[in-house]
């Protein structure tokens, strides 16, 4: 009874109660001692490796591996790497994988590739639209310094993204073979760099010029109108355009609505900080790429339209004023508001030369 | 030759974390980056399982279909490699990789990603020199006729490494003595018959 009398704390005399349940403690550990030595001989008999390997755990069952592909993770879920919040299976990369390289990488090209196409093919039909009338020499103003400065800065923006996104997208088919590894990890590493660097200073510049030019590009029956007559080139006749005709306004939105998507995906792949997810990204990425490929479709005919294909329409982007005649020929609602505000050519190019010109003190007449 | 793959068999695995650890130790791994990882599912109920996840060096490899620069190659024991000259830290490896193998330093600003890093199958990557390998992707101990260190330091031999037809022999093995009607993969009807049999001619 050494147990026993150990178990009793010293110089406090024993109470009745205290000696039952001692009692009570020796009979169950001398049960159990009891039964352990009778079960032990069964359990030696059991160790046979084989047939414990049966018994000792559950088979892991096909449902599990459904569930592991499916993502799920449970309540119980756990992951030794410290900053994972990944599942066992990433089912969405294959997803990913296929959307990207089977169908937004090779009809981002056809589309890109078909509108550079066709606008040579029109160049070549039909060509520059040449003023009708000739030119009057009293000049209007259509765009202050700061918004050409403002539409210069994003289309610079705008084109170093677009080549750098190609590149992204397309070089490896391209420059690696021809120009070897050296040159490929430098082109590559600087896409990238410009690329992520310069997209946040393009979507804040582009809200900026959206921003600015919100109150010319409000649609109006007449933009319909337009729109249907192809800009004048179905039916031969001159149709209504205010300051910004159909097409222009087109551009405006599709940048305020697709150029937006395509800025707010940007900065979610751009800063990966935030603890987005892998999926999150994957679409990021998906609508990012379909956004930014269709836009630059669309910028080529912009870019056409500016340049080649209009006469009198870069030298408003350029110098700021455009010709009475071209006003009329373009835009004939804007010119009859503004056709009392025409300049001598000699005395723009006075201003000019005096340093006076066109200055950021100069409004935008609209 | 050879068709190098890692197996685990989810069975075995006791969630030691010793892979992990060999791995780390193996290639010194830099921080904030673990090459492989143990994934518990059900943890403390009756059906937990665990398992231990790296690149599985995939036949047909997400990452290598989706990289921007082309930075990725397979050896002839069909090990995945990357090169991180050419690698610009664009994540969309990540994006593909069904196992969330590839892995990136973050410690520029706004979470930009360095030069991504994943498991090499022990098998170091191109580089000019042996300390220049060492320094970028760890160790080459397929160079030295080594396995990776993870599959030899496992204790229940759950993690195997090697050519794909051997692991997938001492695999079917287990799976015979084990006794699962559906072969523990599938739900073959006719597993069971196929692995007796198969068992019954490696007996010869």
């Amino acid at each position: 009874m050494n147990l026993l009398t150990a178990q009793a704390p010293a110089g406090v005399p024993r109470s009745g109660k205290g000696l039952a349940l001692g009692i009570w403690r020796f009979v169950v550990m001398a049960l159990v001692l009891a039964l352990s030595l009778a079960v032990t001989p069964v359990a030696v008999a059991q160790a046979d490796p084989d047939r414990e390997m049966t018994t000792a755990a559950p088979g892991i069952t096909a449902d599990q591996w459904r569930q592991v592909r499916s993502g799920e993770t449970g309540p119980n879920y756990r992951d030794s790497r410290h900053d994972s919040n990944y599942s066992l299976i990433n089912s969405s990369g294959e997803t990913w994988r296929h959307i990207r390289n089977r169908w937004v990488s090779p009809f981002g090209l056809i589309a890109i590739g078909g509108t550079a196409a066709l606008i040579t093919l029109f160049y070549l039909i039909v060509g520059r639209k040449e003023l009708e009338a000739p030119r009057t020499g009293r000049l209007i103003l259509r765009w202050s310094l700061m918004m050409r400065a403002l539409h210069w800065t994003v289309a610079t923006l705008f084109l170093t993204l677009a080549l750098t996104g190609l590149n992204l997208l397309f070089g490896k088919f391209v420059f690696r073979t021809l120009f070897g590894d050296a040159v490929w990890a430098w082109m590559i590493a600087a896409s990238k760099v410009l690329h992520n660097y310069l997209g946040p200073i393009f979507g804040v510049l582009l809200v900026i010029m959206l921003v600015s030019l919100i109150k010319e590009n409000i649609p109006k029956w007449h933009d319909w109108v337009w729109l249907k007559k192809g800009g004048g080139m179905i039916g031969k006749k001159h149709v209504d355009a205010g300051f910004a005709n159909g097409g222009e306004k087109g551009w405006y939105w599709l940048l305020a609505s697709v150029g937006l998507m395509v800025v707010a995906s940007g900065f979610v792949l751009d800063f990966p900080n935030f603890d987005q997810s892998r999926d999150t990204m994957q679409w990021a990425n998906v609508i990012h790429a379909v956004g930014a490929l269709g836009i630059t479709a669309v910028s080529l005919g912009h870019i056409y339209i500016g340049t080649l294909g209009t006469e009198g329409a870069l030298e408003a982007m350029t110098t700021g004023y455009v010709d009475e005649t071209w006003a009329k020929e373009h835009h004939n609602l804007w010119y009859e508001e503004v056709k009392d505000q025409t300049i001598p050519e000699e005395e723009v190019a006075a201003r000019k030369s005096s340093g006076t010109g066109a200055g950021p003190s100069a409004t935008r007449t609209s | 030759m050879a068709q190098m793959k890692f197996m685990c068999d989810a069975e075995r695995c006791i969630e030691c974390n010793g892979c992990v650890t060999a791995c780390k130790n193996a290639n010194e791994v830099p921080w904030g980056i673990q090459r492989r990882r143990v994934v518990t599912l059900n943890d403390g109920e009756a059906s937990e399982m665990s398992i231990s996840v790296a690149c599985m060096h995939c036949d047909d490899a997400p990452c290598m279909a989706v990289c921007p620069t082309d930075c990725f190659h397979k050896t002839d024991d069909g090990i995945v490699l990357h090169d991180k000259d050419l690698c610009i830290g664009c994540g969309y490896c990540l994006y593909a990789c069904p196992f969330g193998a590839p892995q990136f330093p973050q410690t520029s600003a706004f979470g930009e990603r360095g030069k991504m890093d994943k498991c090499t199958f022990c098998a170091g990557g191109p580089a000019e020199s042996k300390e220049e390998e060492y320094e970028k992707y760890g160790a080459n101990r397929i160079a030295e006729g080594k396995l990776p260190l993870c599959a030899e330091m496992c204790s229940t031999k759950a993690l195997l490494a090697g050519d794909a037809q051997d692991v997938a022999d001492i695999f079917r093995q287990r799976v015979v003595q084990r006794g699962h009607k559906d072969g523990a993969w599938s739900n073959n009807p006719q597993a069971s018959t196929d692995n007796l049999a198969y068992d019954a001619a490696q007996k010869g």
